[in-house]
C-alpha cells in the first residue's frame, strides 16, 4: 500500500522563473518526512509537483524524474488523475466542500472510481475513514449535517478523511495545522503518527516543534537569495538534523539564526 | 482628587453618529421603502383598472379563452389561453436556453484557452444588450424560414408526442418559433451570470476535487456546479423574466389564436404581453379594463416564479 518517492534532478519553473532547482530525494514508505524552510523557498511548490497539482497553475512546469516505486509518474503516458488517486492531498486551509454533507465529503473521491457503490459499502468506508481521521466519535450523529458547519479543526481531520477515503499509497500534507489551535494541532499530530502505518507521509511545516515531534526525517530548503531558486540544502534523519546538522545554513535556521 | 478625576476622564465617550452613516443608512432604507411602495403602487392601479371590467365579466375569467371584451355590455373574456401560451413559451425558453448557458459559461471559464475565452465573454455581454425588436426582425426575417425542414423531421420521427403533433404550419410562425427566438435572446444574460459565479468557486474548493483524482468534468460537477447552483438559478430567472415579459419578438413572429394547445408546431397560441401589445390600440368598451387584468395576471405569475426559485435557493442554504 505504502509506496517509496524517488526524486531525482528535479527543477520547477513558473513560466520562465526556476522556482526550485536540481532536488534530489528518496522518500521512504512508512516514515514522515517533514519539509522545513523558510517562506517562499519553494516548499509548497516542490510538495506540489510530487502529485503532478502543479500543474492545475498555469505556467507551471517540471524538468526532472519522479519516481513512485517503479512507475515513473511523469511518463509521457501516464494520467495526472491517475497518479492523484494513488498520491493524495492536504491542503493549509480546511477545505471540505461546502455543498456536501459530512458523509458526502467523505465519498466523494471513492465514489469517483465507484459510481455504483452499494450503500452498504459507502456507509463501511465512511466510517472506517472517519476513525480513521480520529473524527468518528465526534460526528456519528450528524453525518448529514453539512461538513462547512465544523470547526477548523474537525474540517480538517474530515479532509484527512476524505484524502484517506480514497486509499491512496502517499499523503501530501501542506502546513495542515497552520490555521488550527494548538489542540486540534495535537489531535492532528497524533493522527499522521498513526497513519504513517498504512502510508507515506509528507508534510510541510513552519513550527520546529511539530517537524522534530511528528517526523522521522527532516529535508531543510532554502534560497541561495533573493530572487535565486530555492533547494534542498540537507535531508537527514530529524534527530540528526536537529542536534547535530552537517551544513552551517542548517543549523542557522534551526537554532534561529539567519543570514 | 485623582480618583474623581480619573473616573470621569477614563469614561468611554458616547458614540457620535457620523454624518455620512446617517445619510447613508436612510438613503438605503428610503429606497427599500420606496421599492416596495413602487411595488404597491403598481399592484394597486392593476387591482383597480381591471375591477371594471372581471366585475362585468359574464364568463369566467381564469378558465376562459375567449376575448370578447370590446364591447360596452357584457363582456365575455379569459386569460386561460393567454397564460398557458405565456407560460409555454417562457418554458420553452428557458429549457433550451439554461443547458446551452451553462454549456457556454462552463466553456469560457474551464476549457476555452484564455484569448478565446475573453473574446467570447465581449460577444456575450454584447449579445446581451441587443434591443429585443431586433431579435423579433432576426426570427422573422431569417430563422421562420429556416426551420421549416427541421420542423418536418421533428413531426415526421416524434410526431406521436403531442407537442410535436403534426400537421406543420406552412408558415413557420408557431409557438416553438417563438420559444426558440426567446431562448437565443435570454441565452447572454444567462450565460454571464453563470459565467460571473462560475470564476467565483474558490480555487481551494477546485483544488480539493483534482487532488482527490477528479478529472475536469468531475471537478466541474464536484465543486463548480454545486458551488454556482444558486447563481444558475438566478440567472435562469432573470432571463425567464425577461422570457415572460417579452412582448416585440413574439407579436412579430406568432399567428396567434386563443386555443389552449400543446401542439408547438402548428400555429396557434398567445402570451398575454403580446396580446396587450395587439389588443390596446383597439380596445373599447371594457377592452382596456379587461387587458389590465391580463396584465394582472402577467403581474402575478412573474411574482409566482420568482418567489418559487427563492424558495429553491433558499432551501439548502446552509449547504452554501
Ligand atoms: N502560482 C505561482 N506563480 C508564479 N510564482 C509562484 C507561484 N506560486 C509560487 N510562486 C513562487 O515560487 C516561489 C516558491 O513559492 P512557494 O509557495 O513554493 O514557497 P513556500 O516555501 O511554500 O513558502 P511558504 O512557506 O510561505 O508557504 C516563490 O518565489 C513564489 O513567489
Ligand atoms: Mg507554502
Amino acid at each position: 500500500m505504502s509506496k517509496r518517492i524517488d526524486v531525482s534532478g528535479l527543477h520547477v519553473y513558473y513560466g520562465d522563473f526556476l522556482a526550485v532547482e536540481d532536488v534530489s530525494m528518496t522518500i521512504e514508505p512508512r516514515s514522515v518526512t517533514a519539509f522545513i524552510g523558510s517562506s517562499g523557498c519553494g516548499k509548497s511548490t516542490f510538495l506540489r509537483t510530487l502529485n503532478r497539482m502543479h500543474e492545475v497553475t498555469p505556467g507551471a512546469r517540471v524538468q526532472g524524474k519522479v519516481m513512485l516505486d517503479d512507475q515513473d509518474i511523469y511518463a509521457p503516458e501516464v494520467d495526472p488523475v491517475a497518479v492523484r488517486r494513488e498520491i493524495g492531498m492536504v491542503f493549509q486551509r480546511p477545505n471540505p466542500f461546502p455543498t456536501m454533507s459530512i458523509y458526502d465529503n467523505v465519498i466523494a473521491g471513492a465514489r469517483l472510481n465507484n459510481q455504483r457503490m452499494p450503500k452498504a459499502r459507502a456507509d463501511e468506508l465512511v466510517e472506517r475513514s472517519l476513525r480513521g481521521a480520529n473524527l468518528w466519535d465526534e460526528v456519528k450523529d450528524r453525518l448529514n449535517r453539512p461538513g462547512a458547519g465544523l470547526s477548523g479543526g474537525q474540517q480538517q481531520r474530515l479532509c484527512i478523511a476524505r484524502a484517506i477515503a480514497v486509499e491512496p499509497a502517499v499523503l501530501l500534507m501542506d502546513e495542515p495545522c497552520s490555521a488550527l489551535d494548538p489542540i486540534s494541532t495535537l489531535a492532528i499530530e497524533d493522527l499522521i503518527s498513526q497513519l504513517k502505518e498504512n502510508y507515506t507521509i509528507v508534510i510541510v511545516t513552519h513550527n520546529m516543534q511539530q517537524a522534530a515531534r511528528v517526523s522521522d526525517v527532516t529535508a531543510f530548503f532554502n534560497l541561495a537569495g533573493t530572487g535565486k531558486p530555492g533547494k534542498l540544502i540537507e535531508m537527514g534523519e530529524t534527530n540528526k538534523i536537529f542536534t547535530k546538522p552537517d551544513k552551517k545554513e542548517t543549523e542557522n535556521y534551526i537554532t534561529g539564526r539567519f543570514g | 482628587m485623582t480618583t474623581t478625576d480619573s473616573s470621569t476622564t477614563a469614561r468611554i465617550p458616547r458614540g457620535k453618529r457620523r454624518l455620512g452613516d446617517v445619510v447613508f443608512a436612510n438613503g438605503a432604507r428610503g429606497s427599500g421603502v420606496l421599492i416596495l411602495a413602487i411595488l404597491a403602487g403598481v399592484a394597486a392601479f392593476l387591482i383597480g383598472q381591471s375591477y371594471d371590467s372581471l366585475s362585468a365579466n359574464t364568463a369566467n375569467f381564469f378558465t376562459t379563452s375567449e376575448w370578447a371584451a370590446n364591447v360596452r355590455e357584457e363582456p365575455a373574456f379569459g386569460v386561460a389561453a393567454l397564460a398557458f401560451g405565456t407560460i409555454l413559451a417562457a418554458a420553452i425558453a428557458l429549457l433550451v436556453a439554461t443547458p446551452v448557458a451553462i454549456g457556454i459559461a462552463l466553456f469560457i471559464v474551464y476549457y476555452a484557452p484564455r484569448r478565446l475565452a475573453a473574446v467570447l465573454g465581449y460577444v456575450v455581454d454584447l449579445l446581451a444588450a441587443i434591443p429585443s425588436v431586433v431579435y423579433g426582425l432576426w426570427g422573422i426575417g431569417w430563422l421562420v424560414g429556416q426551420l421549416g425542414p427541421f420542423y418536418l423531421l421533428l413531426e415526421r420521427y416524434l410526431g406521436w408526442i403531442p407537442l410535436f403533433a403534426g400537421p406543420v404550419s406552412t408558415t413557420g410562425r408557431t409557438m416553438l418559433t417563438v420559444g426558440l427566438v426567446l431562448a437565443v435572446m435570454i441565452l447572454p444574460i444567462i450565460t454571464a451570470m453563470t459565467r460571473d459565479v462560475f470564476q467565483q468557486v474558490p480555487q481551494a474548493h477546485r483544488e480539493a476535487a483534482l487532488a482527490l483524482g477528479a478529472t475536469r468534468w468531475e471537478m466541474i460537477r464536484m465543486a463548480v456546479l454545486p458551488f454556482g447552483r444558486p447563481g444558475i438559478i438566478g440567472g435562469a430567472m432573470l432571463g425567464l423574466g425577461r422570457a415572460l415579459g417579452e412582448t416585440m419578438a413574439v407579436a412579430m413572429i406568432l399567428s396567434p389564436s386563443l386555443v389552449v394547445s400543446w401542439a408547438l408546431l402548428q400555429s396557434g397560441n398567445q402570451t398575454i404581453a403580446a396580446h396587450i401589445a395587439l389588443q390596446y390600440p383597439e380596445a373599447t368598451g371594457y377592452g382596456v379594463s379587461a387587458l389590465i387584468a391580463a396584465g394582472l395576471v402577467l403581474f402575478a405569475i412573474t411574482l409566482v416564479v420568482n418567489m418559487v426559485a427563492r424558495f429553491v435557493v433558499a432551501r439548502r442554504k446552509e449547504f452554501s
